[in-house]
């Protein structure tokens, strides 16, 4: 399945910003944190399609996943 | 802080001054201070710009101490922009210089008669009130250029531009910064046009000669202000992400959650978000020499400012917050950051509200009067209308309100006849509530819901629905009345609600200062009482339960990507003040 996989602030430093990568069905967001070297600590919001998720979510077929870590000002 | 000054502007002859005991104001400060004396002595329902109005400058508790960050200064009166009570703080170089000449306040009333336009010098030794008149009309950049060669570079200013003197309700007070530009700004509620009213162009500040104010338990202030530091810096918020990236860090966790009002909240994705995000902000201002990390004052251990610089490598202006870069950028369709840092740079000259400004202008484009995404359209009507106090200037100027029945809007985002700030309430309910029902009209710092709803700082509140608002917000808007009081950044709620050793920590650097116990419980009073006494003058003004609501297209039009309406109901938002 191709999912798209947007990352922001630090976690673009060394990686990317937007990408469309292939996973196969079913997998888990923590898995492609994981795989991307983001410290599961660090990550802060985790949107998938612009809802609020979990590292445990299961992913689908043209999912945006957007990762952040933890943000704020105001 | 053992004085307060009083400058009775009406008295015959010529502007009068006193100075009185602080009294209970000795260990009080910022918005507690401010509006407790406008409680106590200015008739709620008087006109905002009349002489019965009075300007009130505090700066907070801990200001002109060694506590990190505790360098803003309120300022409070009755708004002629809501008509309500009004606090507006920024930050900038003056509240460590007005605590460190030991003023609790500054109380200015009365009107003078005539044309005449004041300046007021406060040294250690003497308060000087006088004419000059050949500061009219001259914006805040060339006066705090023309007065630097009067005054010169060690002191701290406060101003008002042309805004101010033409007596816009959308006008601010510019404090500047450490290198002395007019760039922090007592923004919100028309607080300029007060100061404007007076005929006052300028105050300015110096503190030669005069020293830190003494804590009472040194050493345990001393330990105090090193745990806050070490707790601001490693969080990952005030550490990291404020210093790399600036508040508008935000535009892209907004855009992606879909929170974020775009061409006057129609939509909650601006398709232009990534260009004008923090991200691309950082990258620019590094790109042409700039700054992406810059403190608004000294003693600043966040540093969430930064210098813009223009395509040639010359400053242009600070770097525009997240609320500025939203309001003139995908409020208004604008995705071009060069336009939206010139118009950041006409709000701070002429002293107007970001927030207010570009909400109007978006409300006007609505109406019709240009395109969304008009960029070069906006900056003329700053530089053109606002600036030169033409009809259409003075229209803008009144804010979105105004603006939106002058061009017969129908979705005009005020709440109290105030702008609403950079979160659409469909999707970030928790800050639905606080606009809603804060004392100041829409203001996103009187309760910072979007922490919680979408950073999940200090908690996990699901932001798309109404159940567990209305406690959140009550919560936030309790605390922040209190820090709101302290002249601590707001920033510091970051670090303070997720880690209990650096809520500790600010408790003990007051308390370190003051020589007593601060618990939990008396930051939770403190903000009662000044909420308390703010709806309180509101009422006296002749708000209601009624006002304490947002406007009814939030409720009748759903905002898309996730279709949702603002789902609090009227009767749950008369349930946040719920012990008075």
């Amino acid at each position: 399945m191709q999912v798209t996989v947007k990352l922001f602030a630090s976690f673009q430093t060394g990686r990317f910003k937007i990408e469309v990568r292939d996973y196969p069905d079913q997998t888990l967001i923590g898995t492609i944190v994981r795989e991307l070297n983001i410290p599961e600590e660090e990550v802060g919001i985790l949107l998938l399609n612009a809802v609020h998720t979990k590292l445990d979510q299961s992913l689908s077929d043209g999912d945006l996943l957007a990762i952040f870590p933890l943000v704020g000002g105001g | 802080m053992d004085k307060i000054l009083r400058i009775n502007m009406s008295a015959a002859g010529g502007p009068t001054q006193s100075t009185e005991k602080a009294g209970e104001f000795a260990a009080l400060g910022g918005r507690a201070t401010t509006s407790t004396i406008v409680g106590k002595e200015v008739p709620p329902d008087c006109h905002p710009l009349s002489a019965e109005n009075k300007l009130v400058i505090a700066p907070g508790m801990l200001s002109g101490t060694a506590a990190a960050i505790s360098g803003r200064i309120s300022v409070g009166c009755k708004s002629p922009l809501t008509g309500g009570i009004k606090e507006s703080n920024a930050g900038g170089q003056a509240a460590q210089v007005l605590a460190r000449l030991g003023y609790a306040a500054i109380i200015i009333e009365g009107i003078p008669e005539g044309d005449d336009l004041y300046k007021i010098h406060i040294n250690k030794d003497r308060v000087e009130i006088s004419v000059d008149n050949s500061n009219k009309l001259l914006d805040n950049y060339p006066l705090i250029d023309k007065l630097i060669k009067e005054y010169g570079d060690k002191v701290a200013y406060m101003s008002i531009g042309s805004a101010g003197e033409r007596l816009m309700p959308s006008a601010s007070i510019a404090c500047t910064d450490p290198e002395l530009r007019p760039t922090r700004h007592c923004g919100r509620g028309g607080v300029g046009a007060v100061m404007g009213s007076k005929k006052i162009k300028v105050i300015i500040l110096d503190d030669a000669g005069c020293k830190n104010r003494p804590p009472q338990d040194a050493e345990k202030f001393k330990a105090a202000n090193r745990v806050f530091v070490e707790g601001i810096r490693k969080h990952p918020v005030s550490g990291e992400g404020l210093p790399a990236y600036g508040t508008n860090v935000l535009t892209n966790v907004l855009n992606e959650a879909g929170g974020y009002p775009t061409n006057n909240f129609k939509t909650g994705q601006f398709e232009g978000g990534t260009k004008i995000s923090g991200e691309s902000l950082a990258e620019l201002e590094i790109s042409r020499g700039g700054k992406a990390t810059h403190g608004c004052h000294r003693g600043c251990v966040i540093q969430c400012s930064g210098i813009y610089n223009d395509k040639d490598g010359k400053y242009l202006t600070k770097q525009p917050e997240y609320e500025t870069v939203w309001s003139h950028g995908g409020h208004c369709g604008i995705s071009d950051l060069d336009t939206i840092a010139i118009l950041d740079y006409w709000d701070d000259n002429v002293g107007v509200d970001t927030i207010e400004m570009g909400v109007a202008i978006g409300v006007a484009m609505d109406g019709g009067l240009l395109e969304f995404g008009d960029g070069e359209g906006a900056i003329r009507l700053l530089q053109d209308e606002v600036a030169k106090g033409t009809p259409l200037g003075r229209i803008l100027g009144g804010g979105a309100g105004m603006t939106g029945k002058a061009f017969g809007v129908t979705r005009v985002p005020v709440v109290k006849n105030q702008a609403l700030p950079a979160y659409d309430p469909r999707t970030v309910q928790g800050i639905g509530v606080t606009y809603a029902t804060s004392t100041q009209g829409a203001d996103h710092t009187a309760g910072y819901a979007v922490a919680t709803n979408i950073l999940k700082v200090g908690g996990d509140v699901d932001p798309l629905k109404p159940e567990g608002q209305i406690e959140l917000s009550r919560n936030l808007q309790i605390a922040t009345a209190s820090i709101d009081s302290t002249g601590l950044c707001l920033f510091i709620a970051f670090p303070i609600l997720d880690q209990p050793e650096t809520f500790q920590a600010m408790l003990d650097l007051l308390g370190g200062f003051y020589g007593i116990e601060m618990t939990g419980d008396d930051v939770v009073a403190l903000g009662q009482k000044v909420l308390t006494l703010e709806r309180k003058f509101n009422k006296g003004a002749g708000f209601g339960p009624e006002d304490d609501r947002l406007p009814r297209f939030f409720q009748t039009e759903k905002l898309p990507p996730h279709n949702l309406t603002f789902g609090v109901t009227d009767e749950e938002l008369d349930q946040l003040y719920n012990w008075d």
